[in-house]
């Protein structure tokens, strides 16, 4: 017999240590520490009902358990065989106690749709992947539906395209069908560029045959018989595991020509991105793909009229494939109950930054921010503050504590001044800075705009000279109205999305962190001690005991004696000469009298 | 490999498969036959998962134990990489995070050997359709 009790972060903070030591120690007092092992285990994403304690094997799950609790737990669990009611998980729904955390995934807070296969399969093995129903999806499609009816069940199943904008899925291929033509292809946009974001990859690394069925799916509803798959070079691992996918579907005739005898054709190649960020909007990838220059063009005309070589083409985003064939399987009427009003299913993020549990999680739409940071994301690390989420990479906006109960889906992260994006989460505490967080995210955008159109080349530019300016402590308030002005001229002017988004960082942190523009411009100071120029250090006239240490590792030399001698002191103490000083940090580092601190 | 040819060969191809692996991990001698999963994505094999996985197939022939090594994709648990997943016959599968030589080491003997549970399991936090 095992018990487990969680040792993550939150738990731990309410005493599953003591819980852990009083379980030892009472099933010593009871001769029972050879039969029942304790052990602790990491977060299991439910902290709010914390501290966890699970009875293994027969899987009994309590919940928000106390030290004092333990020994009724050995008495009447562990001896008896009894579990102990008043501990247990009650389901909010119908007020009862659930035992058995078999039956209790209803509150789990994760559903892994899209990551189905991940870390169960042998990604380079098709045999596992049939095993869990993979092609089942194709042949279904193939003989017993015809191409219009799959496109009505995808558009039925409320699929909208996981690359972030949430266009309907089953609308878009409803467009490029109509356009009837000899030569059509489908794309799978594999350019995944966010920083941050890694689901697409994941996607292709441990599941890549949902790719290779999920694009058939849509070469035989829209009509098209070739795949192109464009994935950036530097996904070395994705694109083998493609490739052998690939090949392992061609050998058991699930690629090729007369796919299951049904005289379907569909061969998929791959094509291979330099890793440019603008080459994830549809256009620029096409191009890039047709070996021009990756840049946008205006739509219309829309690839579903003129894509890759002036054919009709389909793009659509990895983890929107890996959608499709679970969709055809279990039915849009399936898929339908998961998710919220407007957005179906669920969505993979790539949670990241100051939190304890980073990982890939996927979680059903509708899910609020807080249930992902402090429930699955196990809370803030080092139990500091809140201060802001960043979604939608350079794309999306930083949303604060108020957004917290924000149910997510496309149109909510919308309306609170994001956007979905790809996927990536970044979590912030108060030790990041929302200046520089927004500075870096336009740093982002400039590198990557290709310079097509002047909004973009030139309005980025300039609202990151005035941030530059904002973080130098140069700032004046007519600034911060210069940059919505610019931001509003560079959201109507831009050509493609990356430049209509490239000002939301700027504009959703003026929305949400106006005071911490202000202080920056009015009072030269940044709270949370990031932006350099506007630190100054100090030292403690009284606390400095006049060593020298500082002195001696002052690369800038600007650290001199002064003639003040504190009382009780022998030597004279230093001072920071605020013109030398480059603000490394050397000085505090080295100071064991805790005299230097940071303004 | 011959090909396939209809949805219902293909149908009849997964319970065929899935029988297989079902044995696999059932097994008529129960004892002989241990699954390992290692996550390795690219950043569980930047994390190490590799190295980990090929000391554990040395550490296992050592130990004469049999098990079944495979690789898998993405866990989804960054903050505890590498990860395994363990499955030893009649049982649910356990999840171990930060796993280095060491830790794999004390997984063997003291999880597959003798059934004693090693700290630091990662609970699995996600259902998942099938």
């Amino acid at each position: 017999m095992h018990v487990l009790c969680c040792g993550g972060t939150g738990c731990h903070a309410s005493a599953s240590a003591q819980i852990i030591e009083n379980f030892k120690q009472i099933l010593a007092e009871k001769g029972l520490q050879d039969e029942v092992q304790v052990v602790q285990t990491g977060c299991f994403g439910f902290c709010e009902k914390g501290p966890i304690v699970k009875i293994m094997p027969d899987n009994t799950f309590y919940t928000q358990v106390k030290p004092e609790d333990v020994e009724k737990i050995v008495n009447e669990h562990i001896i008896k065989g009894r579990k102990v009611t008043d501990l247990l998980y009650m389901d909010p729904e119908n007020q009862e106690h659930v035992s058995d955390s078999k039956h209790m995934g209803f509150y789990r807070k994760q559903l892994r749709i899209a990551l189905r296969n991940c870390g169960f399969v042998n990604p380079e093995n098709i045999d596992e992947c049939i095993a869990r129903g993979g092609y089942e999806g194709l042949g279904k499609c193939l003989t017993e539906m015809t191409p219009q009816q799959v496109i009505d069940e995808v558009t039925k199943s409320g699929l909208r395209g996981r690359g972030g904008a949430g266009f309907p899925t089953g609308v878009k291929w409803g467009l490029c069908a109509k356009n009837k033509c000899d030569e059509m292809y489908v794309i799978c946009n594999a350019d995944e560029g966010d920083p941050g974001a890694f689901m697409d990859r994941s996607i292709m690394e441990g599941d890549p045959h949902s790719i290779v069925e999920a694009m058939a799916i849509c070469g035989y509803a829209i009509g098209a018989t070739h795949g192109l798959v464009y994935i950036r070079a530097e996904y070395p691992l994705a694109i083998h595991r493609l490739q052998v996918a690939i090949a392992q579907a061609r050998e058991y005739g699930l690629l090729g020509n007369d796919i299951m005898g049904t005289g379907f054709n569909f061969d998929i190649e791959l094509r291979y991105g330099a890793g440019a960020f603008v080459c994830g909007e549809e256009t620029a990838l096409i191009h890039s793909m047709e070996g021009k220059r990756g840049e946008p063009t205006f739509k219309p005309p829309f690839p579903a009229v003129a894509g890759y070589m002036m054919k009709p083409s389909n793009v659509n985003n990895v983890e929107t494939f890996a959608n499709v064939p679970i969709i055809i399987t279990k039915g849009a009427d399936w898929f339908q109950t998961i998710g919220s009003e407007k957005s179906k299913g669920t969505k993979v993020f790539a949670l990241a930054g100051q939190i304890n549990n980073v990982g890939l999680i996927e979680v059903p739409m509708g899910t609020t921010l807080r249930d992902i940071i402090y429930e699955i994301g196990g809370g803030i690390k080092g139990g500091r503050q809140f201060k802001a989420v960043q979604t939608g990479g350079p794309s999306g906006g930083c949303l604060t504590t108020k957004h917290l109960d924000t149910q997510i889906d496309y149109d909510s992260l919308v309306a609170a001044g994001s956007m979905m994006g790809s996927g990536g989460m970044v979590v912030m505490d108060e030790t990041s800075c929302m200046v520089a967080i927004a500075k870096f995210y336009l740093e982002f955008t400039c590198e990557e705009s290709c310079g097509k159109c002047s909004p973009c080349r030139i309005g980025n530019k300039r609202m990151l000279e005035i941030l530059d300016k904002i973080t130098d402590g140069r700032g004046t308030m007519e600034d911060l109205q210069e940059l919505r002005n610019l931001a509003a001229v560079i959201k109507d002017a831009a050509l493609c999305g990356l430049g209509q988004t490239s000002p939301n960082p700027v504009l959703s942190t003026l929305d949400n962190f106006w005071d911490e523009y202000v202080e920056h411009v009015v009072d030269k100071k940044c709270r949370a001690g990031v932006c350099k120029k506007l630190m100054r250090y100090e030292i403690d006239k009284d606390k400095c005991i006049g060593c020298g240490k500082c002195a001696k590792n002052c690369p800038a030399e600007a650290i001199s004696k002064t003639n003040y001698i504190a009382e009780g002191h022998k030597l004279p103490s230093m001072e920071i000469d605020p013109t030398k000083c480059i603000k490394c940090g050397a000085c505090i580092s080295g100071c064991k009298f805790n005299a230097i601190s940071v303004k | 490999m011959a090909k396939v040819k209809s949805l219902a060969e293909l149908k009849a191809m997964r319970e065929k498969l899935q029988n297989t692996i079902d044995t696999r991990e059932r097994g008529d001698n129960p004892e002989a036959l241990v699954q390992v999963k290692v996550a390795m994505a690219t950043c569980g094999i930047a994390a190490g998962a590799k190295q980990v996985m090929e000391h554990m197939m040395e550490k296992a022939d050592e130990l004469k134990l049999a098990i079944v090594f495979t690789q898998t994709g993405c866990m989804g648990y960054c903050h505890a990489e590498p990860t395994i997943e363990v499955k030893m016959p009649g049982k649910d599968p356990v999840v171990f995070g930060h796993v280095d030589n060491n830790r794999a080491d004390e997984i063997l003997t003291k999880y597959v050997m003798n059934n004693e549970m090693v700290e630091g399991i990662i609970p699995v936090n996600y259902e998942t359709i099938g």
